[in-house]
């Protein structure tokens, strides 16, 4: 039976041209799937606005109006579209080096912002397109065509960054968690303001292979066995915080008023005074 | 059979993930490097496959014994 999130994906595109094994498709689904699931979503209302990367490619399969923006700057372009047309949903798809190094500040500016879009940002850890070079998310150690003796540079944690920087809705899941991907994704989208997921995925041939990660279905069996659910791991005691494990789930889900509503003001004010 | 596999070969890029997670063994990846059904008749349609499928490829649908 045909799956009705197929009608979200541009078919004379498919298949994709992400490596065989690549975690980007798995969360280009999960994104279509919160999207259909989500209330007053359509492809009429809803834009998707990606960077550059392997991840970026996202948007040229996704059936919406889809802009494929320069490196970097897919945060500031969606702000853009959300100040001239309010009424739309604007969705970012970024990679980690196009959100946390070459669009580091657009990012936490549009989190201090609270600018009402959705960034989903899909952590490979490496510069995939580019040939396997070190990002700012690559672990401490890992190797990569930039540092072929492990990387000395403490990496970001995205999450942490943006809650710092004043996001209003914070999440973290992995390509193995499918659902629970869906479900933070879905979070992300009915709330008003900024919201980040890093959705962690596994780049089998730019990070895998050179850190001797074995195959693709090893790397997701590694987010099995890492990922730890937040609730757990608020109960997990410093000490066994250990090795790779980190927490996924929802970090932080607050409210503030949006960027929108603040510039509506403005403008009224501004209006009041030329009277 | 209390499944039907639906697999569309020109999607799959044989990584292997639907191998690696099916709990009954049902698929493997031939010499082409494209995904056979091998034991069709042990899929329990858990659907592990089809959730995990980077390029969208394998589809699992339930079937009632009735109607098969």
């Amino acid at each position: 039976m045909e799956r009705s999130y197929e009608t979200y994906f541009r078919q004379n595109r498919l298949p994709h041209l992400w490596c065989p094994g690549c975690g980007n498709g798995i969360a280009m689904k999960a994104i279509v799937q919160a999207i259909e699931q989500q209330e007053g979503f359509t492809q009429d209302n809803t834009v998707i606005v990606s960077g550059i990367g392997c991840s970026s490619r996202a948007s040229g399969y996704m059936d919406f109006d889809t802009l494929h923006t320069a490196h970097g700057r897919a945060i500031p372009f969606a702000t853009g579209i959300k100040l001239a047309r309010p009424e739309l949903n604007v969705i970012v798809i970024t990679g980690d080096g196009d959100c946390t190094a070459i669009g580091g500040n657009h990012f936490i500016h549009g989190c201090r912002r609270n600018v009402d879009l959705t960034v989903v940002l899909f952590n490979n850890n490496i510069y995939g397109m580019t040939g396997g070079q070190a990002s700012p998310m690559t672990p401490l150690g890992k190797k990569a065509t930039t540092a072929p003796y492990g990387s000395v540079d403490r990496p970001f944690d995205a999450c942490k960054l943006a809650e710092a920087a004043g996001a209003t809705y914070v999440a973290r899941s992995t390509a193995y968690h499918v659902p629970h991907l869906v479900n933070m994704i879905k979070g992300g989208l009915a709330n008003t303001g900024f919201s980040f997921i890093e959705a962690l995925v596994q780049c089998p041939t730019a990070y895998g292979r050179r850190n001797k990660l074995g195959s693709p279905a090893d790397m997701m069996k590694w987010m099995r066995d890492n990922a730890v659910m937040l609730a757990a791991w608020d109960k997990l005691p410093a000490e066994k915080r250990t090795g790779e494990k980190f927490p996924i789930g929802c970090f932080c889900n607050t409210s503030a008023e949006d960027y929108d509503t603040a510039y509506d003001k403005v403008i009224a004010r501004a209006e009041e005074a030329v009277k | 059979m209390k499944s039907k596999l639906t697999i569309k070969m020109a999607r799959c890029k044989g990584c292997g993930i639907c191998v690696a997670f099916c709990p009954k063994q049902v698929l493997a990846v031939d010499a082409l490097g494209k995904v056979q059904v091998v034991q069709g008749e042990a899929c329990i349609a858990c659907g592990q496959c089809e959730l995990r499928c980077p390029d969208y490829a394998i589809f699992v649908d339930k079937v009632k014994e009735a109607q098969a």
